[in-house]
């Protein structure tokens, strides 16, 4: 049976690896991760799991790691936050191109400097070109179910990509939630045992991997198939979310859309601060705005399609990033405005950053966001990027200033 | 008593298979390279090579590889934990049933002195604490090699490299000694560590031989006599690699459990023979020579071996 019970993001994040049933998990403690690799440490420990344990000396050294036990043809979930992603920059990119199906769990955190340990999706998006498929979670049912969905999408012979599932620090990492955990019964089910054809190092086969090419042509090649492979886990994802949806009554789309019919402006929005904006929505609804949200969940590869099929022909679509290019504005506003570029019916498009560093976005913030939407939509012309950023915490941070400048 | 070779007395004991075939990109006279081709005679070809970014990258260029085994390209910075992942992923599908026994590697980690001394220093000593099962054979060619002949901290004092040019203010070139890579990881106390030189291959696989028996970290750190880093005539490598070794420039020995043993005495002719073959040195003996940067080399040299001698049989 499966069973209801309260846990943290963090320890969803585990039970999910833990569901998976896998071989090895490379770990370095980072803030607010560490609670999934203390949970899994234990399991490894008391033979719950049964998987081999090892604390790296850095996310560097983790990733590699995670990588070559991966191209041996072990199963392998690991997990960090933040630095540690970056820290591990250069090796996100390195394993992708070994096409290793491994699930990274990222938990977000706001980037140095100012070095800190709320949420937003500066580290996560920073990866969104290394290869990695990426899922974006709400709720901490979600973190564990988009783990092994995540495990059925990476290994699935078409796609043959390393993941990453994202949760947001704080708000999801430490927070609880019912969540519905399935028996490893059901899981198995849904997940076979990993036995990939095509990796595994061994004496009998000898094969060499990442080897270096010379010329553009065939360096193009590999990355034209890392391309073409990413584009096939949208399909995939589709097959993957239906057989879910059978085993376990959840059904996880590519983008999920709260409130949109006759929505005439759509909020677009990520993660866990998502759930604040469908109470936005219903609070707008209730005032008799017409509004809704569109929460982007896949992330890479980009569902263009689908999100262009939710937000054409709207009046008017705001993106709330919770991430900033400094001197460009949102990331995700981008990426929604190109998908947006060939639709006959384009809305008007409004940017705005918010929740940077776990800030939060207050019900007034969300009716003025939802009031000039409206305005630009009536207008024709969107507008932004507009920095969320309230009077009282303009008076905070002259109060900061103040302490600051004592003697 | 003197060190002696156990398994390998006579050159034709050598394995004549070889197990790192010619005609790759590597330059001509390639002293590392020789190394290795040595070493892996008696690795033999149940063997996973774990390269870190450096000349021998260059070794399985799509779609070829030299070796008879397999071959995994990580970064500059984590070889020795990619050598991890595949260690203990063989370890775990063996005890799982997943994978034979028989088609358990050896792992071996394949790194420049950029990546050993300086970049992989963190990974490899977290390797060593975890007592990680593996090989690690660095191809010491004192400098950034790949990348045009860069000062490295495996680069001697004295020795011009691209970005220590001998000049006005730096007479000497490099003014920094060389890293003490041997004793840095001797400190970590692995079973098995070696130096090895590519002109002396009796000792070069006796060593390997004797590492075998041996769980844990296994490190070999080789002559890499370069003949385009250091200015020299390919065909001299041997040459060049024979004076390393008995001018006393560079010490054969062993460390068991940190336990010194120094493998070869030789008899030290003045390191200026070893220095005058390479281009490297050039600026010590022309337009002037130098002989206070001369002088320092002989005396590092000479102490090196006057310490050493305390522990000499």
């Amino acid at each position: 049976m499966a069973t209801h019970e309260m846990m943290t993001g963090n320890l969803a994040a585990a039970w999910g690896a833990r569901l998976a049933d896998v071989d090895y998990v490379p770990v370095f403690p980072i803030t607010p991760q560490t609670e999934i690799v203390e949970a899994l440490a234990g399991w490894c420990d008391n033979g719950d799991l049964a998987a081999r344990f090892v604390t790296l000396d850095s996310e560097h050294s983790m990733m590699t790691a995670a990588g070559a036990a991966a191209a041996t043809g072990a199963r392998v979930f690991t997990a960090t936050s933040s630095q540690g992603l970056l820290y591990a920059f250069e090796v996100l990119y390195t394993i992708a191109g070994w096409r290793v199906p491994l699930v990274l769990v990222n938990v977000s955190r706001a980037l140095a400097s100012p070095i800190t340990l709320e949420p937003d999706h500066n580290d996560v998006l920073a990866a969104r070109d290394s290869g990695f498929l990426q899922i974006h979670a709400e709720t901490c049912q979600e973190v564990l179910d988009s783990i092994l969905m995540a495990y059925r999408i990476a290994e699935d012979p078409r796609v043959c990509l390393p993941a990453m599932v994202n949760l947001d620090g704080f708000y999801l990492s430490f927070t609880r939630e019912p969540v519905m955990r399935p028996n490893p019964e059901e899981v198995r089910a849904f997940l076979p045992p990993y036995r990939p054809p095509h990796l595994g190092l061994k004496a009998s086969a000898p094969q060499a991997l990442g080897v270096a090419v010379l010329g553009g042509a065939t360096y193009s090649y590999f990355r034209h198939q890392m391309h073409l492979a990413s584009v096939n886990a949208l399909t995939v994802h589709q097959e993957v979310a239906a057989d879910f949806a059978r085993l376990f009554g959840r059904r996880y789309d590519l983008v999920e859309g709260y409130r949109l019919e006759g929505a005439e402006d759509v909020l677009v929005m990520s993660n866990a601060f998502a759930s604040k904006g469908k109470a936005a929505v219903d609070a707008a609804r209730a005032r008799g705005r017409r509004v809704g949200l569109l929460r982007l969940r896949v992330i890479r590869p980009w569902p263009a399609d689908a999100i262009a099929a939710a937000l054409q022909g709207r009046r008017a679509v705001a993106v709330l990033d919770q991430n900033l290019a400094p001197g460009l504005g949102g990331i995700l506003f981008q990426e929604v405005a190109a998908s947006l570029c060939h639709a006959p019916a384009r809305p008007a498009l409004c940017s705005y950053i918010g929740g940077l560093g776990g800030k939060n976005i207050s019900e007034a913030e969300f009716e003025t966001i939802f009031e000039q939407t409206a305005e630009a939509g009536v207008r024709g012309q969107g507008i932004g990027p507009v920095l969320l950023y309230t009077e009282e915490e303009r008076r905070e941070m002259e109060q900061l200033w103040t302490t600051a400048n004592k003697n | 008593m003197a060190w002696q070779r156990e398994t390998y007395k006579k050159i034709k004991q050598i394995p004549a298979e070889e197990y790192v075939l010619p005609g790759t990109a590597l330059c001509a006279g390639c002293g590392g390279l020789e190394a290795l081709r040595l070493a892996a005679k008696v690795l033999g070809e149940k063997v996973v090579y774990v390269n870190a970014a450096g000349c021998f990258t260059l070794l399985a260029v799509y779609p070829f590889t030299p070796f008879k085994g397999s071959w995994l390209y990580t970064t500059m910075g984590s070889a020795p934990a990619g050598a991890q992942g595949i260690r203990d992923a063989l370890d775990v599908l063996i005890a799982k049933h997943r994978l034979s026994k028989e088609e358990d590697l050896k792992v071996v980690v394949l790194a420049g002195d950029g990546s050993s001394y300086d970049m992989a220093l963190s990974a490899t000593s977290a390797a060593i604490y975890r007592n990680l099962d593996f090989y690690y054979f660095c191809y010491d060619n004192e400098a950034y090699g790949n990348t045009g002949v860069q000062l490295s901290s495996a680069t001697p004092y004295g020795a011009q490299t691209s970005t220590t040019p001998c000049s006005l203010h730096h007479p000497s070139g490099a003014v920094r000694e060389k890293k003490d890579l041997f004793a840095i990881w001797r400190a970590h106390k692995p079973p098995y560590m070696a130096t090895v030189s590519p002109r002396h291959p009796l000792d070069l696989v006796e060593k390997f031989a004797r590492a075998a028996r041996f769980a844990g970290p296994k490190l070999f750190l080789a002559l890499s006599a370069c003949p385009t880093g250091w200015g020299f005539d390919p065909a001299q490598t041997t040459e060049v690699a024979r004076l390393a070794v008995e001018t006393g420039f560079w010490p054969l020995k062993e460390a068991i459990h940190g336990e010194v043993t120094h493998t070869y005495v030789p008899k030290r002719r003045p390191v200026e023979e070893y220095l005058r073959l390479q281009a490297r040195f050039r600026h010590l003996f022309e337009p002037t020579r130098q002989e206070e940067v001369i002088r320092h080399i002989q005396d590092r040299v000479t102490a090196y071996w006057e310490q050493a001698s305390a522990a000499l049989p």
